[in-house]
């Protein structure tokens, strides 16, 4: 039987030769992850089974980075819960200040997942691995738990919805902005409990950290998983980092979909999600006529958190400064990415812009710590949501785009096209 | 698992995890402490004004966003024993069940039951009686391990009675 390339991941892992949507699998996990919102609970919840060790020292990944560098006397408790319990089960990928990173953007870059993996973690933005040609999901803390002491997990495997990129990006559009668009015609719930496989000549042309990008936003169409297949790109990505064997998957020509959307994107614009779901969005253009003022930018987060994000960022602000009354904050997903960023100069240019330089962290994203928003206030964000609240307090606003609209926007104090600060 | 009976606290559609339970509430994972701002971005007084047993009625694609588990966790804790909707989030359904939260899927309740009308659940058939509006509607019924599951406080509560009662 003809498979996609999801179905074959979930197969391999669950020692079947092929499964069908609805199906029900124990599957083996490669990867299993939890962060200091998560952890805590999942900790709690594998000491009530009663289980001495963790199924495995080096797949139990613990990574500290959504209130750290830790904002108060509680946020340091949580922390200290997963200190302990890597010290006591000897886990050899806990991230301490100084060596942790975004999550979604540590673990790639640390060649910790691969294609063909399966990786369960307790965060949403769990599916971004997808882009490596992983099945990779986002699960509650009870779930990681059970799989924390027995390495496996059950699933049902989920139907597919293919989207299909034809045409060559025009200038300034992202793969944040594909995503967005996409997140814009699915809504939603467009994709719940279902796969969401991204193909076609654009995305065969798409940088990784674009695919990165798409992949970590599919959860935002209520998707289970975005899966890409991997090719040349990811490889050349995966092969100098991989710290363990990989399997290369892909869909059958004839595999089954429950649906396949085609989009065109030679004319797309760049996109701008409005409050208070990703789903609101529009055309940069219209987000520039609609002359919204703003607070705060925001470049950084797992979605937006890439070598490749600053790069852009900075060849826009290049000699220019935020507006006045604009705080700009850059967040390097991690060490790896501020180092690259003082390497190349790109620090410098956002010293000179005036921009402050965050330490890798979720911070302000999900409305943690490190410039939180005051009622009344608006904020353009390289993030994943604009929920009510979510990056403040609950009468403040996020829209999102890509690095290049949010540094277009810094400069003029209000939402602005890439072109109108060249 | 024994019938539910309450009043009903009507909520939108996409009602996401950031708004049942705020990110800034999220250092730490004290089910009393995540109570009291249970629903907080979605109705200001929700923790306040609720009471043991009550039950949340929301629209479609309930608990979408974040998989933190503080979201069933907190609604549970406010007292609330039943949500019900057209749809839910696929990782928060999950988290509900694991967490001891019933959850039941019901597009025609969810749209018929008003606010503040009594209603009276059956998990085991699935029976949504809007005692209030005088209607009754059919969820499909939380089968049986499910129940024992939601009976036992959660997944790992389960579990670890199962283990025992093995021995």
């Amino acid at each position: 039987m003809a498979q996609t390339i999801t179905e074959k991941i979930l197969a391999f892992h669950a020692g079947l030769k092929e499964v069908e949507p609805g199906q029900l699998i124990e599957a083996d996990v490669d990867i299993a992850l939890a962060n200091d919102v998560t952890a805590p609970i999942a900790i709690a919840e594998f000491e009530k089974l009663g289980v001495e060790k963790v199924f495995d020292k080096k797949r139990v990944l613990l990574i500290p980075d959504h209130f750290t560098p830790n904002k108060d006397i509680k946020s340091a408790e949580q922390a200290k819960i997963l200190r302990e319990f890597a010290q006591a089960q000897e886990l050899k990928n806990y991230f301490e200040i100084g060596r942790v990173g975004i999550e979604h953007v540590l673990l790639p870059e640390q060649g910790l997942v691969g294609p063909g993996d399966l990786i369960i973690g307790a965060d949403s933005h769990t599916c971004t691995y997808g882009a490596l040609g992983a099945f990779a999901t986002g699960v509650g803390s009870t779930d990681l738990a059970a799989a924390m002491a027995t390495g496996k997990v059950w699933f049902k495997v989920p139907e597919t919805i293919k989207v299909v990129y034809h045409g060559e990006l025009p200038a300034w559009v992202e793969g944040k902005d594909l995503i967005l668009h996409t997140i814009g015609l699915l809504k939603v719930d467009g994709a719940l409990y279902q796969a969401l496989e991204m193909t076609g000549e654009t995305i065969a042309a798409l940088p990784m950290y674009g695919r990165m990008s798409m992949a970590n936003m599919a959860i935002e169409a209520g998707a289970k998983n975005g899966i890409i297949a991997p090719d040349e790109i990811t490889l050349d990505y995966v092969r100098p980092r991989a710290q363990r064997d990989y399997t290369v998957f892909a869909s059958d020509p004839d595999a089954n979909y429950c649906r396949t959307i085609e989009i065109d994107v030679s004319k797309l614009r760049p996109q701008v999600s409005y409050p208070p779901l990703p789903d609101k969005t529009r055309t940069v253009d219209q987000a520039a006529a609609d002359n919204i003022a703003i607070d705060q930018v925001v470049i950084g987060s797992c979605t937006n958190g890439r070598i490749e994000d600053f790069r852009l960022a900075a060849k826009l602000l290049k000699g220019k400064k935020a507006a006045r009354f604009v705080r700009l904050m850059i967040i390097p997903g991690t060490q790896e990415v501020y180092r690259q960023m003082i390497k190349e100069g790109l620090t410098d240019i956002f010293l000179d812009a005036e921009a402050l330089i965050s330490p890798p962290t979720c911070g302000p994203c999900l409305g943690g710590h490190m410039g939180i928003l005051a009622a009344g206030e608006r904020a353009v964000a390289t993030t994943n949501r604009n929920f009510v609240g979510r990056m403040g307090h609950p009468e403040s606003e996020v829209y999102l785009s890509s690095p290049a609209v949010a540094a277009a926007s810094a400069v003029l104090g209000r939402i602005a096209t890439p072109e109108e600060i060249l | 698992m024994h019938n539910i009976e309450g009043k009903a606290w009507k909520f939108g559609d996409d009602i996401d995890t950031d708004a049942i339970i705020p990110a800034r509430y999220l250092n730490t994972s004290d089910p009393r402490e995540l109570a009291k701002y249970c629903m907080e971005d979605a109705d200001a007084g929700f923790a306040a004004k609720v009471a043991a047993g009550d039950i949340i009625v929301a629209g479609k694609n309930f608990g979408c966003g974040s998989s933190r588990e503080h979201a069933p966790i907190a609604i549970k804790a406010s007292g609330v024993a039943c949500v019900i909707a057209p749809t839910f989030a696929r990782i928060f359904y999950r988290n509900a069940f694991n967490t001891g939260l019933l959850i039941l899927e019901s597009a025609e309740a969810a749209a018929a039951i008003a606010d503040g009308h009594q209603v009276n659940v059956d998990p085991a058939t699935g029976t949504i009686k809007d005692l209030t509006g005088g209607q009754t509607f059919q969820a499909r019924p939380v089968p049986e391990f499910m129940q024992k599951l939601l009976d036992d406080g959660g997944l790992m509560a389960h579990w670890r009675k199962r283990l025992r009662d093995d021995k």
